[in-house]
């Protein structure tokens, strides 16, 4: 099934190994680009006690959310380590074209 | 069979791709067709991958000669050179070229291979402005590279781009990359592969500028002089090379009325839209897939060709892998190098060698790779990723390559470290063999794994061969083996402590993260929340000035400075300095209130206010008005300098020995805005009563008639602790000096996240004395490195945010722009 694209920005507007977030249907969205300039969506909330994951210390394909250090698998949105399996940030379905972020239009106001 | 039997099969495209599918074809029906082959190029057909090492002067073009004359002559090829196709009739089978040459065909190839992508940059059609594509590209440059002191610019740094440069190097040019993301290479290699990259190209005369963006080309008098970017620099040049990429060649195709998307569209037996034309290699397009590498493209023959001589061949796709043809730089990267959902990555690096190998794992196969410095196992990898093989019994040694590996396999772990053999070699960083570590354990009774190293070296580098020591210590000692001591690990990505980390970074000069890593060995790509805020405190430390501060290792406090609150808002603390205020701040502060509808206000125990609930948007605003009346951040969310709290000492206080304010006010403002390993705070009381609670601070003063006592080490939070007198100063000079000369020793000693209390207890008080109050050389010298280190901290975070400072950070990404149905 095709979704209806909605242009977000460059990736790189995206500082590497960091966030920025785009108001989304169901609140904040964050949009991620790690080292090797992936680019991945979450809901930004973290799965454990809803801190913003977009304000994270990113490393390799993972953030620490800023409250309580917990790391969310940016590829899945769950909790990883001792965490795993409790909880998962949902993901945004995303695409990148020509180097511009592009995220399925449902998920945005 | 005579001529006229034979179907006639035309191929357009003298490249690789096309004389490779005419070959597999005659390999498998020798005499089938009369071929017919049309190049637009003057040459037969070379080896066009094979064109930098031409550029770098290290082969001639007769060294890259596929197919010479004799090939097209003894297998009844007709070749026609410098020939372009100008349309095809698919309806009668009819091609015709320029010169009036008109072909019949039964069956037609496209392999036209693509075209070099040139930007649309002011000043691209000046002359010296060239792709890197064919042989007379390759002439151009070397004509260009023999006038002496002849500066080339490339832009792309790409696989070609690269290679370019370096082939211009060679020949004496100065050659400059210029590539718009921050890693070189970034579509084969990760960040770390990329530093090691960009080192290895400076030592060959390449320099690199990342994140350049290209603005315009200059030139005079119709030829090009430099290439001017967007941030405003000028890059004198002689040539300008464009290696920004390629683009299938699908021009004849489509005015042909082939089904074209990205290139020309086929099946998986090569065929177009139309069932007599086939197409294959970087202008196909195959499931959505277009390829520019080699190895793809002799898989699409194979197919092809079956297809021509025995019924319908079938092409599945390729999974591709990549080298860089660099003498002496070994980069190789196959699959998903970088990693994604599910994988896992095993990292290695020798430092002393250069090497960074990170093999990327996904359900116990090889998902992908990428080796730098050492790619000779690129090629085994390649294969077991391919045939999806079960790495999970190779995973121990997997990261050593083929031969290590292979000598194990099938065997429990320690059955196979006893079956090694003596000569084999298990420290590949310094070259030590199972022989000598067994010898040294026997002869020197040796029995725990640092006195291993320290005897043998064996896994003293980046200690990835640690466990396989450790296997050979438990098999060889025994029973006698003692459980492992030392420094802790600073986190789970590096086998070293805080201590010898930071040794290192000021004795090895390592001024960037990339560069610790490498040198250090870590064993993940890009660090954890743990080590990149630690490292990026540690440079900045030891290189003032010189580190360029990494927001993106920062926690999110020290990057908005300010306090992320439970709801993600933030909390706002202006500084007071010595805990003093007036009518005036006290009134902007409630007008700031107001505007932004702030939701509360707390006096701190650090007497300061805190406006807490403001959101992120808001805080370059709420900080402008506040610096508007003279205040500036207070760092309450950093590891840094927090308060220096007073009492009214002898101004007001009848019992006041000293000008505690004064004093707290002075050493306020010499200190604030230094970074330091945990947070610190200060206080500073007129008299022994100590209304200031100067002992439960990291560093506190106590006013007394004859001068001031320094107290230090204290603490109040997780931990109560009372601090230890230091020492005894006469002045306020001198007790300012002093306690500066503390904090910088603090600095450069400390491990990160470590308050002085934990310091002080882990290299004692006397160890400190002796620096900063016996010394009084050391403590001139620890002040001065002080001040120089505050020369770069001492602008206010927040004056330079609002005054549009990483806007971005505050203000998100904005409304979405557009909608781009599909």
């Amino acid at each position: 099934m095709d979704h209806l694209w909605v242009d977000i920005c460059a990736v790189t507007d995206i500082p590497q190994r960091g966030a920025r977030n785009v108001a989304g249907i169901k609140g904040p969205i964050a949009i991620f680009r790690t080292g090797d300039d992936q680019v991945f969506a979450l809901i930004d909330r973290c799965p454990h006690k809803q801190g913003p994951l977009s304000m994270g210390i990113v490393h390799g394909a993972s953030v620490t959310c800023p409250l309580h250090g917990r790391n969310v698998d940016l590829a899945t949105g769950q909790l990883m380590g001792a965490d795993a399996g409790q909880g998962c940030a949902p993901r945004i379905n995303l695409r990148v074209v020509n180097g511009r972020v592009e995220l399925a239009a449902e998920a945005l106001r | 069979m005579t001529n006229q039997a034979r179907e006639r099969l035309i191929v357009i495209g003298n490249g690789m791709a096309g004389c490779r599918a005419v070959e597999e074809v005659l390999k498998r029906d020798p005499d089938r067709y009369e071929i017919v082959i049309f190049g637009a190029e003057p040459h037969v057909n070379y080896n066009r991958i094979m064109l930098s090492p031409v550029l770098a002067g290290e082969k001639k073009f007769q060294d890259i000669i596929l197919n010479d004359e004799a090939w097209y002559a003894d297998n009844g090829i007709t070749l026609h050179t410098s020939c372009m196709v100008t349309s095809i009739d698919t309806v009668s089978r009819i091609v015709f070229a320029c010169g009036g040459v008109v072909e019949k065909y039964d069956k037609l190839i496209l392999a036209t291979g693509s075209d070099a992508v040139r930007l649309p940059l002011p000043g691209a059609n000046l002359n010296g402005v060239i792709t890197f594509r064919d042989l007379a590209d390759v002439e151009s440059m070397v004509q260009a590279s023999t006038a002496g002191g002849a500066r080339a610019v490339i832009i792309g740094g790409g696989l070609l781009g690269l290679e370019a440069a370096y082939g211009l190097a060679r020949r004496g040019m100065k050659a400059t990359v210029v590539h718009l993301l921050d890693i070189l290479m970034e579509r084969q290699v990760d960040a770390s592969a990329s530093h090691l990259l960009t080192e290895a190209l400076k030592e060959r005369g390449v320099e690199t500028i990342l994140g350049g963006q290209s603005e315009e080309i200059v030139g005079c008098d119709g030829k090009v002089t430099a290439l001017r970017l967007k941030d405003g620099r000028i890059l004198p040049c002689d040539i300008l090379v464009m290696a920004v990429g390629i683009r299938p060649s699908v021009q004849l195709a489509k005015t042909s009325n082939l089904g074209v998307g990205r290139g020309i569209i086929v099946d998986d037996t090569m065929r177009t839209s139309d069932p007599n034309v086939f197409a294959v290699g970087e202008c196909a397009e195959h499931r959505g897939q277009c390829y520019g590498l080699v190895a793809p493209i002799w898989d699409m023959c194979r197919a092809l060709a079956d297809t021509l001589t025995s019924g319908d061949g079938a092409y599945a796709g390729s999974v591709v892998s990549t080298r860089l043809k660099v003498s002496g730089v070994d980069v190789f990267s196959a699959g998903r190098f970088a990693g994604g959902e599910g994988c896992e990555d095993i990292v290695y690096r020798d430092a002393g060698r250069g090497v960074y190998k990170r093999i990327v794992l996904e359900k116990g196969k090889i998902a992908g790779a990428v080796l730098f410095g050492d790619a000779v196992d690129g090629s085994w990898y390649f294969d077991l990723m391919r045939a999806g093989a079960d790495i999970s019994e190779l995973r121990e040694t997997l990261v050593f390559g083929q031969a290590a590996t292979e000598g194990l396999r099938g065997l429990d772990p320690s059955a196979a470290v006893a079956a090694m053999a003596d000569e084999a070699e298990v420290c590949g960083c310094n070259g030590i063999c199972k022989g000598a570590i067994t010898t040294a354990i026997t002869t020197k009774k040796l029995t725990n794994l640092d006195s291993v190293r320290a005897v043998t070296k064996a896994s003293a580098s980046c200690g990835s061969c640690t466990p396989l020591v450790e296997k050979l210590l438990k098999l060889t000692a025994g029973d006698a083996v003692q459980e492992r001591t030392g420094p802790k690990p600073m986190c789970p990505c590096t086998h070293h402590g805080h201590g010898l980390v930071r040794k290192r970074i000021v004795e090895e000069r390592l001024q960037s993260i990339p560069a610790v890593m490498q040198a250090l060995e870590w064993t993940t790509p890009d660090g954890c929340a743990s080590c990149r805020p630690a490292l990026n405190y540690y440079l900045l430390c030891a290189w003032p000035g010189l580190y360029r501060d990494d927001a993106q290792s920062r926690f999110v406090n020290e990057r908005v400075h300010a306090n992320i609150q439970k709801d993600g808002t933030y909390s706002v603390i202006p500084r007071m300095w010595g805990g003093m205020t007036s009518s005036k701040e006290l009134r902007a502060i409630a007008d700031v209130v107001d505007r932004f509808d702030i939701p509360a206000v707390k006096v701190t125990g650090g007497q300061r206010i805190d406006l807490l609930g403001v959101q992120k948007e808001q805080l370059p605003a709420v900080w402008a008005e506040l610096n508007a009346a003279g205040m500036v951040s207070g760092h309450a969310y950093g590891k840094a300098l927090r308060t220096v709290k007073t009492c009214v000492g002898s101004e007001w206080c009848r019992f006041g020995t000293q000008d505690s304010t004064g004093l707290g006010i002075k050493l306020e403002r010499l200190l604030w805005g230094s970074w330091t390993p945990a947070k610190v705070k200060l206080a500073v009381s007129g008299c022994p009563r100590n209304c200031a609670e100067s002992t439960c601070k990291d560093i506190g003063v106590i006013c007394v008639d004859s001068g001031y006592e320094i107290h230090i080490g204290g603490a109040a939070g997780l931990h109560i602790k009372g601090t230890e007198l230091l020492t005894k100063v006469r002045g306020e000079r001198d007790a300012m000096e002093l306690i500066a000369a503390i904090l910088q020793l603090y600095r450069e000693e400390g491990f990160y996240l470590e308050r002085v209390y934990k310091w002080m207890d882990r290299v004692g008080i006397a160890s400190i004395a002796a620096r900063v109050v016996d010394d009084a050389v050391e403590r001139a010298n620890l002040f001065e490195r002080f001040m120089e280190a505050q020369r770069f901290s001492q602008d206010d975070p927040w004056a330079e945010r609002a005054a549009g400072h990483d806007a971005s950070e505050f203000q998100g990404l904005g409304a979405p722009l557009r909608v781009a149905a599909e």
